[in-house]
């Protein structure tokens, strides 16, 4: 059983792109040599910001609910666990449904596996590999109160509005203090639309000015 | 003869790199390890705590080691993955000679023929030619315990005064800079005082890449309320969320910290009682610094005069701080003056000494700061002692038990050895830790050299790209196959730990130089049994130097979790006996008392007090130019570590960033008709590359950045210069004047090359 007072939270404000986390990963002693999760580049061409993508562990996980064969179960915990593998069909679905874009499907294996918060690990009271090994703790595991003693200038959220979709999460992510004030949940479908008219809490930064403008070639 | 034997992909074939993998134990999910060896990390100065999953003499895995204080269970992908070094293809099981009717160009042969046939050797060239007919180099990835021995070897048994290390291509410009503001050459204060700290300027520091962990300090440091300051031509990952960036034109560090003091003048934002109570010198900085007003630093810089502002600013004004810096500002041939330029704002700032405030360079290799304090740089005894100081000489003569007047004086630095090697002075060399053919600038001259050596003899537990000259190999140790001490970047000594045995005829590397100077007929001071052994003599040996290690045992700094240098067996102002001194965490306190100074103020001077010196600012050798109109900057990428040597043998590193790439602006991209992952040609006076293009706004539009990690046609060291520092001696590897087209074709490459080859 995972400690109800032990979480997950993710800064992506925080990341550095390093991979430690992906790296570890593939060492866990239950997938070791994959990873069950990725690092994304927002727009390498136009930044160097990246994303650790771990599961968000939904209270009510799409991919379950989207699953044909009923291969996806959220421990009693809260945690969402892998397919399991005499079920699991490879189809793809949950792939397609997660609002997250977490599962992916392993081909040669014919399984979709997905980060299950190293549940060997934290399910004895232990830290996930990722979030243990991240430099930059981007990706961090411990309790409300260390969080809000440590990052006074965040808030966690773990609300996220989907189109009509509302999501709660076992994983918090960290928001500006500020802009968390106003709205505690982030409406990750508005953030995607450029034209949209002023939101409370916006995933887009402003564009800043260009550093490199007075450079001449 | 130290001609490649055979074709380079020959040896490919044979002695990679080839990649490792999480293959057989290392993969299956019920075996338990026989045993966690605590230890550190064998890449970075950082030297994170790590515990290797021991089975069967084998290292199989880690688990993090979240008690360790400094990194706390953290660790980059290098760290993650290190333990696929170990069981590798590619291990150097026996020694090998040189063969070219072999296909691979090597033979095994014997362990102890191949220690005779070097001492032959040695002894020929030495007889024919002088005891300066041979070389040693060296480097900071070994032990301390072996870069003292290292030292000892080469002054003591060799008689050479040709020793260096690869520690000159890493901290050396930051080293002198150090010694001649404060006299003492280590980071001023704990990582974890950076929390709570109200600015950190870091400069030329790729922090995210190169020092990972080091992240996490600052991001805390920023949530605490520090304002964070970068300066780097790149929008390196720490830059992306900085408070401000200054896009400083490449090689204009001095320029940038002369205007920034400027305006700290102009403003008063400087603290006129510490600089008139604790320092010497700042008249003349004053008075140089009045030349670099706004207007002109910024038309240097390429940094808008609002940023330089905004910097002098929070610099000046701030209660506490911390300056960190790195290659960026260091790799320069005028790296000196830049350190110096920063130092100057720190000694302006009149916060060096106060609660959370810092100053430091961050090292790059692991064992950067203690492999530059015991003797195996050519200037240097034990102790961070003189080699040219009469008193500094007779104590060293005194605990090796040689007469001073047989001591060598000092050598040269190791760009000059190859040099010396080209004019015949130096015949034979023995190398171990290094890898010149891919870390030195322009490296088509240094193969040159190692072509024209009578007899060269690596140490090695890969064969890597130098070694491919060798006449000899001796097969060395692995990080976890030996124990020892190093020195990390905040000063503190650690200790590494033995987790699994040679395998073969493999050995220590401390007990093949022993078994050398046993085959060269001078055993005497060489007949250590144990690393611990070498240890308890450079305590002797340190002793009243500056980096003096008298107070450190091996079990102190286990039982503590690492000791900060100075620590002392004797006070150093009463010269009684201490039965556990606590190290020396922050240096410059108030009130502080080091040998030097002897009680006459903080610093490490006969006055105690640190020197402002003047930080010329000189434009790069080989500067961008009508001609090679673009500034060509080189570094690391995270996922590898300095010429490759392990980490390109390690296949999860490799996967994620194989090859190097050559990163530039879309406007220069477009400029010149190219697009991303296109073939690209960049060219300068030594050579030219052709790699993929990575089209980024990270960069400055005048600027391209090749990481440093390859060998052969994909070494961005076939391009960069060998201008020095005229201190230091480092080499100018952020900088040189190149030119860009769209390649006419991809490179011709080998169809069995791969990717990390």
């Amino acid at each position: 059983m995972k400690p109800d007072h032990l979480h997950f939270f993710i800064d992506p404000s925080r990341c550095i792109g390093c991979q430690a986390c992906v790296q570890a990963c593939s060492e866990c002693d239950t997938h070791r040599g994959d990873s069950m999760i990725h690092l994304e580049y927002i727009d390498r061409a136009s930044s160097i910001q990246t994303v650790p993508v771990v599961c968000m562990h939904c209270d009510q996980p799409t991919c379950a609910e989207v699953c044909p064969a009923d291969a996806i179960k959220r421990t009693a915990d809260g945690v969402v666990q892998s397919a399991r593998k005499p079920r699991c069909i490879a189809c793809g679905n949950c792939v397609s449904a997660c609002p997250f874009g977490v599962p992916e499907v392993y081909e040669e294996r014919k399984i979709m596996m997905k980060c299950d918060m190293c549940y060997d690990r934290t399910s004895e009271g232990r830290k996930p590999m990722c979030a243990t090994v991240c430099p930059s703790q981007a990706l961090f595991y411990g309790t409300r109160d260390e969080i809000e003693r440590l990052r006074p200038q965040s808030t966690p959220i773990n609300r996220f509005q989907f189109g009509g979709q509302a999501i709660t999460t076992r994983v918090f992510v960290m928001a500006p203090r500020g802009l968390a004030g106003l709205a505690p949940h982030l409406d990750v479908t508005a953030a995607m639309d450029e034209y949209a008219p002023a939101r409370p809490l916006a995933l887009k930064m402003a564009a800043a000015a260009d550093p490199f403008d007075d450079v001449e070639i | 003869m130290a001609t490649i034997p055979v074709g380079e992909q020959e040896i490919n074939d044979r002695f990679g790199p080839h990649l490792s993998a999480m293959t057989g134990t290392r993969l299956s999910t019920s075996v338990q390890p026989d045993r966690l060896v605590k230890t550190h990390c064998c890449f970075c100065g950082q030297q994170c705590g790590i515990q290797l999953k021991v089975l069967n003499n084998e290292v199989i895995g880690f688990e993090p080691w979240e008690e360790f204080p400094f990194n706390k269970g953290m660790l980059c992908p290098k760290g993650v993955k290190r333990y696929l070094q170990g069981s590798h293809p590619d291990r150097l099981l026996t020694a090998f000679h040189r063969d070219p009717s072999a296909a691979a160009g090597f033979s095994p042969m014997p362990y102890q023929q191949a220690i005779a046939r070097t001492a032959s050797e040695i002894a020929r060239l030495q007889a024919a030619y002088g005891a300066g007919a041979v070389g040693v180099l060296g480097g900071a990835s070994l032990t301390t315990e072996k870069t003292y021995l290292l030292g000892k070897f080469a002054r003591v048994c060799l008689k050479t005064p040709f020793i260096d290390y690869n520690g000159r291509l890493c901290m050396v410009s930051a080293g002198a800079g150090n010694k001649k503001a404060f006299g003492v050459d280590r980071v001023t204060s704990p990582w974890a005082d950076m929390i709570g700290t109200s600015v950190i300027w870091v400069a030329g520091s790729n922090v995210a890449e190169c020092s990972p962990i080091t992240t996490n300090y600052l991001w805390q440091a920023r949530e605490q309320g520090a304002k964070i300051i970068i300066q780097d031509p790149r929008i390196t990952p720490i830059a992306r969320t900085c408070d401000l960036y200054l896009p400083v034109r490449p090689g204009r560090d001095a320029a940038l910290f002369a205007g920034v003091l400027q305006i700290m003048i102009e403003r008063d934002w400087i603290n006129r009682e510490f600089i008139d109570a604790h320092t010497s010198g700042f008249d003349s900085v004053a008075e140089y610094c009045r030349e670099w007003t706004l207007a002109r630093t910024a038309e240097v810089t390429g940094v808008p005069q609002r940023s330089l502002m905004q910097a002098a600013e929070w610099w000046g004004t701030a209660s506490s701080s911390f300056m960190l810096h790195a290659r960026g500002i260091e790799h320069h041939s005028n790296g000196v003056q830049n350190t110096l330029g920063a130092i100057n704002l720190v000694l302006a700032s009149g916060r060096i000494g106060e609660p959370h405030s810092g100053y430091g360079t961050i090292v790059g290799q692991a064992n950067g700061q203690g492999g530059r304090e015991h003797g195996q740089k050519c200037d240097q005894l034990p102790g961070w002692r003189d080699i040219s100081n009469p008193e500094h000489r007779a104590y060293i003569a005194g605990v090796w038990d040689i007469n001073e007047a047989e001591l060598p004086g000092p050598g040269v630095d190791a760009y000059e050895m190859f040099r010396k090697i080209d004019t015949g002075e130096i015949k034979g060399l023995l190398s171990i830790c290094f890898n010149p053919k891919v870390s030195l600038p322009d490296n088509a001259f240094v193969t040159r050299c190692l072509e024209k050596l009578e007899f060269f003899v690596a140490i090695d537990f890969f064969l890597n790209d130098t070694a491919r000259h060798a006449d000899i190999v001796l097969p060395g140790s692995l990080h976890e196959e030996d124990e020892g001490t190093a020195t990390q970047v905040e000063g503190r000594i650690i200790k590494v730990n033995k987790a699994v045995d040679c395998p073969g005829e493999a050995r220590q590397d401390w007990r093949i130089i022993q078994d050398l100077a046993a085959a060269l007929g001078r055993p005497k001071g060489f007949t250590f049994t144990e690393p611990r052994a070498i240890f308890e003599e450079l305590r002797l040996a340190s002793k009243g130097g500056v980096a003096d290690y008298s107070g450190v045992t091996y079990e102190k700094i286990e039982r503590e979790m690492g000791v900060f240098w100075p620590c002392y067996s004797h006070d150093p102002a009463t010269g009684a006996a201490i039965a556990d001194h606590p190290g020396t965490p922050r240096l410059f306190q108030p009130g502080s008392y080091n040998p030097i100074a002897k009680g006459a103020g903080r610093f490490y001077f006969p006055d105690g007090r640190a020197r402002f010196n003047v930080a010329d600012y000189r434009a790069p050798i080989d500067d961008a130019s009508d001609e090679y109109p673009i500034f060509l900057t080189t570094g690391r990428v995270v996922s590898q570590f300095l010429s490759g040597t392990q980490t390109r043998r390690i296949g999860p590193l490799v996967k994620q960033y194989p090859e190097p790439r050559i990163e530039l602006h879309p406007r220069l991209a477009e400029k010149l008709g190219v697009v991303d992952q296109d073939w690209v040609t960049a060219e300068t006076r030594r050579g030219e590359i052709t790699l993929r293009a990575s089209v980024v706004t990270t960069i400055r539009p005048d600027t391209i950045f090749i990481p440093y990690h390859w060998a052969g046609k994909k070494s961005a060291n076939q391009l960069t210069v060998a201008a020095q520092d005229p201190i230091s001696k480092i080499p100018q590897y952020k900088v040189c004047g190149c030119r860009v087209r769209k390649a006419e074709a991809p490179p011709a490459r080998d169809a069995r090359l791969e990717a990390q080859q």
